[in-house]
């Protein structure tokens, strides 16, 4: 009957009367949080991916680079009785097989999950207005467009770094890792089953290792634009950027259409 | 084939006796890794398979392989695998030369179609049509050509005949090439090392010939046996990596303690080879025991992977002197103190909205 029509429940003095009664809240205030809105964008399993995410690549980070420049020798013991670049590695290879576990959820969580949680694995190449709107955010980013637009997922240009450096730059990083490992694992191994063919295209191990190295400082360089830009777009955009990332909800500031 | 001799009837001719003769068979099976069972086996096909054939041919090379393989550790194996390959041509080992060394190489080709093994020490160079190596007044590349064509399976020795090694070197001026990069319809096992190791050289030429078939081979085509693992993998020194102490510089105390030569650039984590266990010289030692680093001389284009001396590897793309860690640090810092700027240029337009809106 009427239940598609809004009808509050409280006379109109008491909305919001829990805000008012603070005393800080202006009547704009009121007027704005009676417009603004949010959309539930990122689910749980993608919220705990990326953090999960986020701490293992810190740890394969610096576990990594210390396995490329080993910290100075340590005689803390006999050699039987140490294991310090044994604990560095055993660290690398435990995140490395996290981040491994949780890509693979995370694909599966593409299928499955909402829309958002595909967006990181395709970017729509063939559709113009998708490049018309990725040179506008540049623009946006170098200062050449006053207010930015409103976006529920990511933007064009956090669209393409996430694909290049996450979906492809992830790929890389565990193909190569495991490749690596693998020679560890010995032949016949399930790494080695799995990945070893990839030392046979590069042929010299040393060169594998060399682009696996060269891999973690894209990664590094992923992560200081990343958190720059989350931060950043928090402060200056239109919606939620970091709490997004812990509710799931993206929070709009404004109610104006773009 | 009739005619040829029995490998024992061989060894029986040199005066070695049948108790040496089960030793070396013994000392073979254990050396490919077989079992005690496959001693009969062995000593089997040494009383009634005739010798077979070996062409063995010299490329582009710097002999280091012929003159490993003549020193393998025990000396019996030497000794026998030598007169056990007939080799039939071998312009470095035989007694005729000129004319009458290449009517050698012929005889051979013809008598035994299809039936003699092709070993390969050095690569041929394609450039100016092979000119920059003749062989008999002929680039070397006819002549490879002209003994692979018959030959039942080809044996790459070293690492020039696997991966090209120095003549092979950026910028490569000759264009020396592998082998199997010329030779495409053969079998071809690699046995990378520059030289190899004198065991596992004589070891392959026993496994093919006493059970008349390819040992098992890598992806890369090398036999497993001798190739399957890093000398990182077996290294002595290995306790020293795990505990993470290693030799800082080049005689400090580390360095007389024999800790792990890691930073100072070993390959030994990125280099295929049984030089940790099968060892040099009758297993005297091998290059990280006499404490100096793995230069990784049986991988595929070893001389192109920076200094012998660095751990990580420069990069020629980036400029003479960048490694991983250069490159990536420079890319990393330029974006560090782009996205700075990038802030406070943002926090002034901020601001300045802010007060064009107050």
């Amino acid at each position: 009957m009427s239940d598609k029509i809004f009808h509050p429940a409280r006379e109109a003095h008491e909305i919001f009367e829990a805000s008012r009664l603070t005393g800080d809240a202006t009547l704009a205030d009121l007027e704005s949080i009676r417009h603004s809105t949010s959309v539930y964008v990122y689910q749980a399993p993608v919220r705990i991916w990326h953090w999960v995410n986020a701490l293992a690549i810190t740890v394969l980070c610096v576990t990594g680079y210390l396995i490329g420049r080993p910290l100075p020798t340590m005689q803390i013991a006999e050699a039987y009785d140490q294991f310090v670049m044994g604990y560095v590695r055993f660290a690398h290879f435990a995140a490395a097989m996290i981040l491994t576990v949780g890509f693979f959820g995370r694909i599966y969580w593409a299928f499955v999950g909402n829309s958002h949680a595909r967006q990181m694995f395709y970017v729509p190449i063939f559709n113009p207005r998708f490049w018309r709107e990725l040179l506008w955010e540049l623009r946006w980013y170098m200062f050449l467009e006053k207010h930015p637009k409103k976006y529920v997922g990511h933007n064009p240009l956090a669209h393409v770094a996430m694909f290049c450096f996450m979906t492809l730059g992830l790929t890389f990083m565990i193909g190569t890792g495991w490749a690596l490992y693998a020679e560890g694992a010995g032949q016949g191994s399930l790494p080695d089953t799995a990945m070893g063919w990839l030392l046979g295209l590069v042929q010299n191990s040393q060169r594998l290792h060399t682009l696996h190295h060269l891999g973690m400082w894209a990664i590094v360089i992923f992560m200081i634009i990343h958190i720059y830009a989350a931060i950043r777009e928090d402060i200056m955009s239109r919606q939620s950027m970091v709490s997004t990332m812990i509710s799931g909800h993206r929070m709009f500031k404004d109610d104006r259409i773009d | 084939m009739s005619t040829i001799e029995t490998f024992y009837d061989v060894m029986r001719r040199q005066g070695i006796t049948r108790r040496s003769f089960m030793k070396y068979c013994s000392l073979t099976a254990a050396a490919l890794g077989l079992g005690p069972a496959y001693v009969p086996k062995i000593a089997e096909a040494m009383e009634t398979k005739p010798r077979t054939p070996v062409i063995w041919v010299h490329g582009l090379e710097c002999t280091c392989c012929s003159e490993s393989f003549i020193r393998s550790a025990h000396p019996l194996a030497k000794d026998v695998v030598l007169s056990m390959i007939s080799l039939d041509y071998d312009d470095t080992l035989m007694a005729a030369a000129g004319t009458a060394a290449e009517a050698a190489l012929q005889d051979t080709i013809e008598k035994y179609k299809g039936n003699y093994i092709l070993a390969v020490e050095g690569n041929p160079p394609l450039n100016e049509d092979g000119m920059f190596c003749i062989v008999g007044g002929k680039p070397f590349v006819e002549q490879l050509k002209h003994a692979a064509e018959h030959a039942k399976a080809i044996i790459s020795w070293g690492a020039c005949a696997s991966y090209g090694c120095v003549q092979a070197a950026a910028p490569n001026p000759t264009r020396a090439t592998p082998v199997h990069k010329v030779i495409t319809d053969k079998p071809i096992i690699k046995v990378p090392g520059c030289p190899p190791i004198a065991e596992v050289m004589t070891g392959v030429i026993t496994y093919m010939l006493t059970f008349d078939r390819l040992p098992e081979l890598d992806r890369q085509g090398r036999p497993a046996m001798f190739y399957s693992q890093r000398i990182h993998d077996k290294c002595y020194r290995r306790p020293h990596f795990d505990a993470g102490q290693f030799v800082e510089h080049w005689d400090d105390d580390y360095a007389r303690k024999g800790y792990c030569l890691y930073k100072m650039g070993c390959k030994g984590p990125t280099t295929y080879n049984a030089c940790s266990t099968v060892r040099w010289n009758d297993g005297v030692s091998f290059p990280i025991q006499s404490g100096h680093g793995c230069i990784g001389c049986s991988e595929d284009g070893f001389w192109d992977q920076g200094s012998f001396y660095d751990r990580l590897t420069n990069i020629k793309q980036f400029g003479i002197e960048a490694n991983a860690d250069k490159v990536g640090g420079t890319a990393a810092a330029v974006v560090g103190g782009a996205v700075a700027v990038h802030a406070a240029v943002s926090a002034l337009k901020r601001a300045q909205k802010k007060n064009e809106e107050a």
